[in-house]
């Protein structure tokens, strides 16, 4: 492949695949990654010039590094299995979205919907998320260094969403069996959310998470749980003002 | 002996009718509305109010069982590497694991196989059973993404982004708790026995651009081979087949409001959307206007119950049906079989509708391991697949009377209409006339 090279990078000691988005396709980047076979030697890969560019290593289902250098656009590494992505950038819409392995760094910010129906795996946004981060999700770990916007972990089934900073407005509004801690301030929740006590095993849970996102220095103690108070788990017209 | 003034006969309301005070004394006893499944069924303008023409010194016929008339379609070549190809153009309809029981889907997939067409996964993901049965498997993208996964995707043969359904174009689904079984809580990713609501609205995309981009996104994950799908209710058929394609759909969907639903309020199903036939010459003309008419395929579902149907839509310019309720009565849905059964439920074969209720005596809609033993896949799979052979013939009985070697060949000056509405609708003439209403300035 010509636009492609074997070079030495600042982030790997070993040879890693270049792949430089102004010289080459979207589709050719995904279908290299997806054309990874269990134990392949391309393991370590970077991608240069996304600029903002759609759908960036979606769907890749092995357990290689990327490295991508600069800002991407929507649904960066959606249904992710198994790779190690990292953004150094921003992330748009939709990052790692329906995630099933592996993990997602963001270095900068993320927009709207990250993590959004995840299954699995860990998203890291060092910066900021914005609105519906954690949107339905099914099991995947968040963990967001800033703030995070309105309405996230809306209808959130599973998985664990961790905030340093503060929350938006209806935090885990209609939640189900999601966990939610909050080192900030919620500015309001949403229906059927309420704070948790803090348990010994939520303290360990959220240690662990905080340890795998690679945050020092922060207490779990100092968090606060929320989760699904399931009064609206079967309906009951007597609810009906909540919906 | 007193006289008495002659009574008159008691007069029942035709506004306040027996189902209306029904309904009102049924509300006013539990405090919430009716929830029920299938499709609209007031009376609506449908395909009955169409007539095909025939043959005449003008259009000569086909021989029936000796000329060929081709009924195969090709989905989604408008840019998957691998679009669908079908022995007839009558598809089935998405409809749940968890909805439906695990032998109903595969007797759908087997049903399906049998004819050479597809069928098409719903709001609960994809089981072994639909997967294993059916030779072309349509793996519908959902708002819940429950059971969605990057693996099912891949091993999918078309990809269908649902937007919305004729049932209740807006609305999200309802699984209530009684029919969430371990499994099905498990493919959902939720506790068993609670209530299930599917959300209206996808989680992370709104409006048609962000739709293009999600749409790139599945490509991308699938190397372009597989066909996207994008179904939408009969709301608004003009704009939203319109956008469809301004999104990179390879085949639009446009189920109208007789479409069956799981599960949603009585006052959705019956007053929210519109009839298929209403919504069958606004998507064609959609694509007309775009120079897309056969490029992009289009796909009409709701009420479609037979060749004459099917033959009818095909005339008005659709490339395929969709069944489920028809394919679901195929199956063994309120046969009168049960009727005891049926009765026990409050309720008539022909009339049983609470299939979120998990207590269909055919064993269709439930997920009750007794009940759900009362469907034999191998034999309710051949009873489908003789279903669609019958449609099949029978449109082509219809398309050669009109002179047509293949089903698509069939055109809207084939069709005249019994009433000035569905001649509106359709944009056929009335029959006896000349007139299409709202054409011509008349």
């Amino acid at each position: 492949m010509p636009a492609t090279r074997l070079s030495k990078t600042a982030a790997h000691d070993h040879a890693s695949r270049v792949f430089d988005l102004d010289a080459m396709s979207l589709r050719e980047l995904n279908q290299a990654l997806h054309r990874l076979t269990p134990g392949s030697n391309e393991t370590a890969w970077e991608v240069l010039n996304p600029k903002g560019s759609h759908s960036v290593a979606v769907g890749v289902d092995q357990p290689v590094s990327i490295d991508v250098r600069g800002s991407v656009g929507y649904y960066c590494g959606g249904m992710n299995d198994g790779a190690a992505i990292t953004v150094h950038g921003s992330a748009g819409p939709g990052v790692g979205e329906n995630m099933m392995s592996g993990s997602i760094t963001i270095k900068g910010d993320a927009s709207q919907y990250a993590g959004a129906t995840g299954r699995g795996g860990l998203l890291v946004i060092e910066g900021n998320a914005s609105s519906r981060c954690g949107i339905s999700m099914k099991g995947i770990d968040i963990v967001v260094h800033g703030n995070i916007g309105h309405m996230s972990a809306f209808m959130a089934q599973s998985g664990n969403l961790v905030v340093l900073g503060d929350a938006g407005d209806a935090l885990g509004d209609s939640i189900y069996e999601a966990r939610l801690f909050v080192r900030g301030k919620v500015n309001s929740l949403g229906a059927d959310c309420i704070a948790k006590e803090m348990r010994t095993e939520h303290l360990e849970l959220l240690q662990g998470l905080l340890d795998r996102a690679g945050v020092t220095g922060v207490k779990p103690a100092e968090f606060k749980r929320y989760g699904s108070a399931r009064t609206l788990y079967n309906f009951n017209i007597d609810n009906a003002d909540a919906y | 002996m007193t006289y008495r003034n002659p009574p008159t006969t008691p007069r029942k309301s035709a506004t306040f009718d027996d189902y209306t005070l029904s309904e009102i004394r049924r509300a006013a006893a539990t405090g919430i509305y009716d929830i029920r499944g299938a499709g609209a069924k007031r009376k609506l303008p449908h395909f009955d109010d169409l007539l095909v023409l025939g043959a005449s010194i003008s259009r000569y016929p086909l021989e029936g069982y000796r000329e060929r008339c081709d009924t195969s379609v090709v989905l989604g070549s408008r840019h998957a590497k691998k679009p669908i190809e079908l022995k007839i153009p009558i598809t089935i309809a998405g409809m749940s694991f968890g909805s439906l029981s695990g032998p109903a889907k595969e007797a759908l997939g087997r049903g399906a196989t049998l004819s050479g067409t597809s069928t098409t996964t719903g709001d609960g993901g994809m089981t072994e059973e639909e997967r294993g049965h059916s030779k072309t498997l349509v793996y519908q993208y959902l708002p819940s993404r429950y059971g969605m996964n990057p693996r099912d995707l891949r091993r999918a043969d078309a990809i269908e982004v649902v937007v919305g359904q004729g049932a209740k174009p807006g609305g999200g689904g309802m699984l209530l708790g009684q029919k969430i079984s371990d499994r099905v809580a498990e493919m959902r990713t939720l506790p068993k026995g609670i209530d299930q609501r599917s959300a209206s609205r996808h989680p992370d995309w709104t409006g048609p651009d962000d739709l293009e981009i999600k749409i790139l996104e599945l490509r991308e994950i699938t190397d372009w081979e597989k066909p996207i799908y994008v179904k939408v209710g009969g709301a608004r058929p003009y704009y939203d087949t319109a956008l469809a394609v301004k999104s990179g759909a390879d085949v639009v969907v446009v189920d109208g409001m007789q479409g069956g639903t799981a599960a949603t309020q009585e006052v959705f199903i019956e007053n929210v959307g519109q009839p298929t036939l209403a919504c069958i010459r606004p998507a064609v003309q959609a694509l007309q206007d775009l120079g897309m008419h056969r490029k992009v395929q289009l796909i009409v579902s709701g009420g479609i119950r037979n060749g004459a149907d099917v033959a009818k839509a095909l005339a008005l310019g659709v490339d395929a049906v969709s069944i489920g309720t028809a394919a679901l009565v195929a199956l063994g849905d309120n046969d009168p079989r049960w009727e005891a059964e049926y009765n026990e439920l409050g309720t008539t074969a022909g009339a049983y509708d609470d299939w979120h209720e998990g207590r269909d005596p055919a064993g269709i809609t439930t997920q009750d391991p007794e009940l759900m033993k009362r469907v034999d896949p191998i034999a309710a799979g051949r009873r489908l697949a003789n279903y669609l052979k019958v449609m099949t013939l029978e449109a082509q009985t219809i398309a050669r009377a009109c002179g047509k070697n293949s089903l698509h060949n069939l055109e809207p000056e084939d069709l005249v209409a019994l009433t000035i509405e569905a001649a509106a609708m359709a944009g056929v003439p009335l029959a006896g006339t000349n007139w299409i209403p709202g054409k011509n300035g008349f």
